[in-house]
């Protein structure tokens, strides 16, 4: 009973205030059990992701906490030597970027003529867009010019991308955009 | 980027480094507390300008006459470091005798062409090479494809021992001829060009002058200000020359800093998804210029030549060995005949046009949304509901997802959706935390990312979708017998997969194709310099040859900064070789010593006889100060102990470019396309070079000497807010940002506001021959009218980041661009254009179109109105 009320008198923040090292009552004086508790998401996290931010193209390092398979916070690496540990605005911000509910997780196809969207089997259109591609292909291939010189390719594709992908990315785009004939091949870098 | 903090001074103009890049702009703040003075020079005050010691604001349009006047500063007053000029640049060679500049011809170059308008550039090479120059013929083709760009890596080529004057007494020397070009460039002329008075002017030069030379270097920081113009690689190249000349490149804290946009832009470029370029800035093949693969080689090099870009048959054949692996042998040129050949022109703005006549069927767009982030908002998406099919993919639903239910053409009636026939895939992307793979950021960095989770629902990578898009391709046309598809079915497509779902290709397998095998061993190549002409190495893009070094991942380094020198080697890989600072040689003086102690970098280490530094010495590592090329060397043998710039054709930086650019040897200063001034010092008014699109679509607001500019009197530019992302995909579509930056709005100067009747926080439009917007009003004192040619010339600025979807909209500062694009690299000139602006807001439906006829009736624009390329007085005999 005695250290009940021990405990129970020690639980004041005002006797906290008196008795500890916060006299101002700002800090672990006034601190409650229930933020006493609170432990940040970047400790409780089950790994860590060294990534880089998606935005501008300094390159600053980010670091991506995961807990049960879901991203629970990105910030800054102060590891990098080009950043130091900073995010600007949008690169904190980037976990709203990736978390957000309003990002799309269904392939969506808009029929010709259509006036709304339908949902459609990931699997499904990729067959539809090969199937589109080949097509294209096929009704525009140049085989040559006039004069008889080799043009092998098609005009008949246009592709526009790439400044937020990987380099590994845009390799395969270029390597199956040239490999099929198709040159119309732009990105960010010429805008 | 942390080099910044090096530099005693630093100049930053066409960026907004402290919005657009505020991390990287940290450098810029630690630079100024070690004492760095910081200008900024820009049209509009921004927070880059109130953390700088002086500010100084410039009409959008007029940074070559800006820059052109720093030249002419330092050459009347000799404040050029003339020992690095004489060693390092080509201030010394002689150009032929049949070069005549603008200063003779009334703003044109000798060699031009009005039916092509190219030139013949003959007269601009050096003496006794002019048959090296380059034909108008060859000028409208290497227009047409962009060949500006193959020069990221490396100069252009021309023959080897070269005719100099070391004296620099020549008049037809590089340095003379550079001397009489900018002389008319006088802080007098600066002043009635840009709108600097001229005391503001002078400070500029002295701080610059005075920061730079043996003990002291100033960097030069660019953003797409200076990219986004009809004349945009002519402002990059005035900068380089004042860099050049006053011994700031390959420097600590010297050096031209281009800040890019997106994340991996610049990866992009080296591993380009771009029309004319293959991976390391290899040209497409061209179906006349490149018939075989002998000819591919010979158009990359200059038989004969200096340095290491003489070894492109090597890169060549190891990148055709790459793609088509054991197919690719000596017999059949390793598959050359498989690739295909560009005519002319096919680039982003060409395609859109395309679209919109008919011609394209499908359109895959990866990451971009150019319903809001090209110019021409308008075309692209009529270009868009042209076609058969679209594959959109993206994080968010975007504007060009959208076009055909909620674009601003359904208001106008010009789409309707029930006869719109374009069929749309929307892909639901991974985010850069859902996949592994890497960026290059801004400084040639390449940074592995580990990837964090899967990604959600369908949402997939590019590398998922492209590898199984091929994977079924080839599946389709594997027992075709049609010589089209032995390209494709010759292709290496085995890429392992991996992840949870056991379909992800293996990105780290894809970096290693990239970095290139020893064929015979097996081997992950170290350097480009192992790369074989013979087919015993592959490579699919040779500057990142050494990403792979020992067989280690280099770019997935994370050696914390704190633990390195301020080089930071070991945090991830740059190319070429992991060199940080490109043509460090040059931080050293001939014989291999540094300039200064306090500029210390790299330098002749005499007792280990090699190259030492903070750095990767960019300079072969065992070759002594004192080296000099035995008669007859070509190639890397040909480079001396003291050419430091070891990628271009003659070993030096180019203060005169005699061969490489469409629009001439040296940066002139012309007016934008779209200009309310008549230019000041030329009868030729704009780039006579420039691409144009002479279409009823694609109409030019009038610009001196044309009647009627008056319609369209102010100047406005357009640019980034901190807290949206270029067309808002990324931005536009998350709470904290939208909250933050809610409005699309446009900024306007007091003396504006009172002229047309604009209020704060109401609502205003803006015009152009292309369209009509609506805008917030923002009166601000961040724009000053300027006194240019004795009249008032105002201008305002936008942000360029809204467009119909996402939390917060509004509409798209794009809209009102046309399509102008500069002739080397085929960028679109969108930091400069002339409008009106109105109080109130734009009219709806119908009757916006009606609204903007006007304007076009008023301006006399009619459907065959085009603007006059050459304005010169006389094009013929200089008279």
């Amino acid at each position: 009973m005695i250290v009940g009320v021990r405990t129970w008198i020690e639980g004041w923040p005002v006797y906290r205030q008196l008795t500890g090292t916060d006299p101002l009552g700002r800090g672990a004086a006034a601190q409650s059990p229930k933020s006493r508790a609170l432990t940040a998401r970047t400790e409780t996290a089950d790994r860590v992701a060294k990534s880089v931010c998606p935005y501008c193209a300094v390159g600053c390092g980010q670091r991506i906490f995961v807990k049960d398979e879901k991203i629970v916070q990105i910030e800054g690496d102060p590891d990098s030597p080009v950043s130091r540990g900073r995010l600007c605005p949008k690169g904190s911000a980037s976990l709203s970027l990736v978390t957000s509910d309003r990002r799309q997780q269904k392939v969506l196809y808009r029929r010709p003529y259509a006036t709304d969207w339908e949902e459609l089997d990931l699997e499904t259109a990729m067959d539809m867009i090969t199937d589109r591609v080949l097509a294209a292909r096929e009704a525009t291939w140049q085989d040559t010019d006039a004069d008889g010189r080799v043009l092998n390719r098609t005009l008949g594709i246009s592709s526009l991308g790439g400044a937020t992908l990987d380099n590994e990315e845009n390799y395969l785009i270029k390597k199956l955009f040239t490999a099929i004939g198709a040159i119309q091949i732009e990105n960010q870098a010429r805008i | 980027m942390q080099d910044l903090a090096n530099a005693d001074c630093i100049v930053i103009q066409g960026s907004n480094m402290a919005e657009a890049h505020p991390v990287g702009f940290q450098w810029v703040v630690e630079a100024k507390k070690r004492g760095a003075k910081v200008i900024h020079v820009d049209p509009r005050f921004t927070r880059t300008s109130a953390l700088a010691h002086s500010y100084v604001p410039v009409r959008a349009g007029a940074d070559i006459a800006f820059l052109g006047g720093v030249i002419n500063y330092i050459l009347s007053n000799e404040k050029d470091f003339r020992e690095y000029v004489l060693a390092y640049t080509n201030a010394s060679m002689i150009v032929s005798d049949r070069f005549q500049d603008t200063e003779d011809l009334d703003g044109l170059f000798s060699g031009f062409n009005p039916e092509t308008n190219t030139y013949d550039g003959a007269s601009w090479m050096y003496s006794g090479c002019e048959d090296s120059g380059r034909s108008h013929t060859q000028a409208h083709a290497d227009r047409e494809t962009a060949a500006g760009l193959e020069y990221e890596s490396h100069g252009a080529s021309v023959p080897g021992d070269l005719p100099q004057d070391p004296t620099l007494q020549n008049p037809r020397c590089v340095y003379q001829i550079l001397k009489r070009h900018y002389a008319r460039y006088t802080p007098e002329v600066v002043e009635r060009v840009c709108g600097v008075p001229q005391e503001q002017f002078l400070e500029v030069c002295e701080a610059w002058t005075a920061n730079s030379g043996r003990e002291r270097t100033t960097a030069l920081v660019y953003s797409v200000g200076w990219t986004q113009h009809s004349v945009g690689v002519q402002y990059i190249r005035t900068g380089a020359i004042v860099q050049l000349l006053l011994g700031n490149m390959g420097r600590p804290g010297g050096g031209v800093m281009a800040l890019r946009g997106h994340a991996s832009i610049q990866g992009s470029t080296d591993i380009p998804t771009l029309f004319n370029l293959l991976p390391g800035y290899l040209p497409m093949p061209h179906y006349t210029h490149h018939p075989t693969f002998a000819k591919w080689v010979d158009g990359m090099r200059n038989p004969g030549q200096k340095g290491f870009w003489s070894n492109a048959e090597s890169y060549a054949a190891s990148f055709l060995k790459a793609y088509f692996g054991d197919a690719a042998t000596a017999e059949n040129d390793w598959g050359y005949g498989w690739m295909p050949r560009l005519t002319g022109d096919h680039g982003t703005y060409q395609q859109v046009l395309d679209m919109i006549d008919g011609k394209i069927k499908g359109y895959f767009l990866l990451g971009q949304n150019p319903a809001v982030g090209s110019a021409h908002g308008r075309a692209q998406r009529l270009g868009m509901a042209n076609l058969d099919w679209l594959v959109v993919r993206d994080l968010y639903m975007i504007e060009s997802a959208t076009f055909w239910k909620n674009g601003p053409e359904i208001a106008t009636g010009e789409i309707t959706t029930e006869q719109c026939k374009t069929e749309v895939f929307f892909m639901p992307a991974a985010s850069h935390a859902e996949k592994e793979g890497t960026f290059t950021q801004t400084q040639r960095m390449l940074q592995w990312r580990e990837k964090a989770v899967d990604p959600p629902g369908d949402a997939r990578s590019e590398l998922w979708f492209f590898y199984h898009l091929g994977r079924r391709i080839r599946e389709r046309l594997a027992g075709s017998t049609l010589p089209r598809d032995r390209g494709v079915q010759a292709l290496t497509w085995d890429y392992p997969v991996i992840g949870e779902r056991g379909d992800e290709p293996d990105a780290e397998a894809v970096l290693k194709e990239i970095n290139g095998y020893d064929l015979t061993s097996g081997q992950l190549l170290s350097t480009f310099g192992q790369m074989k002409p013979d087919g015993s190495t592959s490579g699919g893009c040779w500057i990142y040859t050494g990403v792979f070094a020992d067989g280690v991942n280099q770019a997935a380094r994370r050696k914390p900064g704190r633990e390195q020198n301020y080089v930071a080697g070991e945090w991830g890989w740059a190319w070429p070789a992991n060199r940080r600072i490109l043509y460090n040689r040059a931080s050293a003086d001939p014989e291999g010593n540094p300039w200064s102690e306090r500029k210390r970098y790299v330098w002749w280490d005499a007792q280990k006889d090699e190259w030492a530094g903070e750095d990767v010495p960019d300079f072969e590592k065992k070759k002594p100060p004192s080296y000099r090329p035995p008669e007859g060397a070509v190639g890397v043998a040909a480079i001396s102990g003291d050419d430091a710039f070891i990628m271009q054709a003659d070993g030096k930086g180019w203060l005169f470019a005699p061969i490489g650019l469409i629009d001439g040897p040296m940066p002139t200063h012309y007016e934008p396309a779209e200009s309310p001034m008549r230019n000041p010092l030329y009868g030729q008014q704009a780039n006579p070079t420039r691409k144009v699109y002479n279409r009823p679509d694609n109409p030019t607001n009038p610009s001196p000497p044309e009647q009627h500019s008056e319609v369209f009197p102010y100047v406005f530019s357009t640019s980034r807010l901190t807290e949206h992302h270029t067309a808002g995909g990324m931005s536009r579509q998350l709470a904290y940002l939208s909250e933050l930056q809610p409005e699309m709005f446009v900024e306007v100067s007091p003396e504006l506001a009172a002229e047309r009747g604009l209020e704060h926080l109401g609502w205003a439009h803006i015009i152009t021959a292309r369209a009509a917007i609506e805008a917030k009003v923002l009166v601000t004192e961040r724009l000053v009218p300027l006194r240019i040619e004795g009249r008032r010339v105002h201008q305002l600025w936008m942000p360029y980041h809204w467009g119909g979807e996402g939390l917060v909209t509004g509409d798209s500062a794009n809209d009102l661009f046309g399509i102008v694009l500069d002739p080397n690299v085929l960028i679109q000139e969108s930091k400069v254009g002339t409008c009106d602006i109105q109080p109130g807001r734009r009219p709806t439906g119908p009757d916006l179109l009606r609204y903007v006829q006007g304007y076009l009736d008023r301006a006399g624009l009619g459907p065959d109105h085009h603007p006059p390329i050459v304005t010169a007085r006389d094009t013929d005999d200089g008279e």
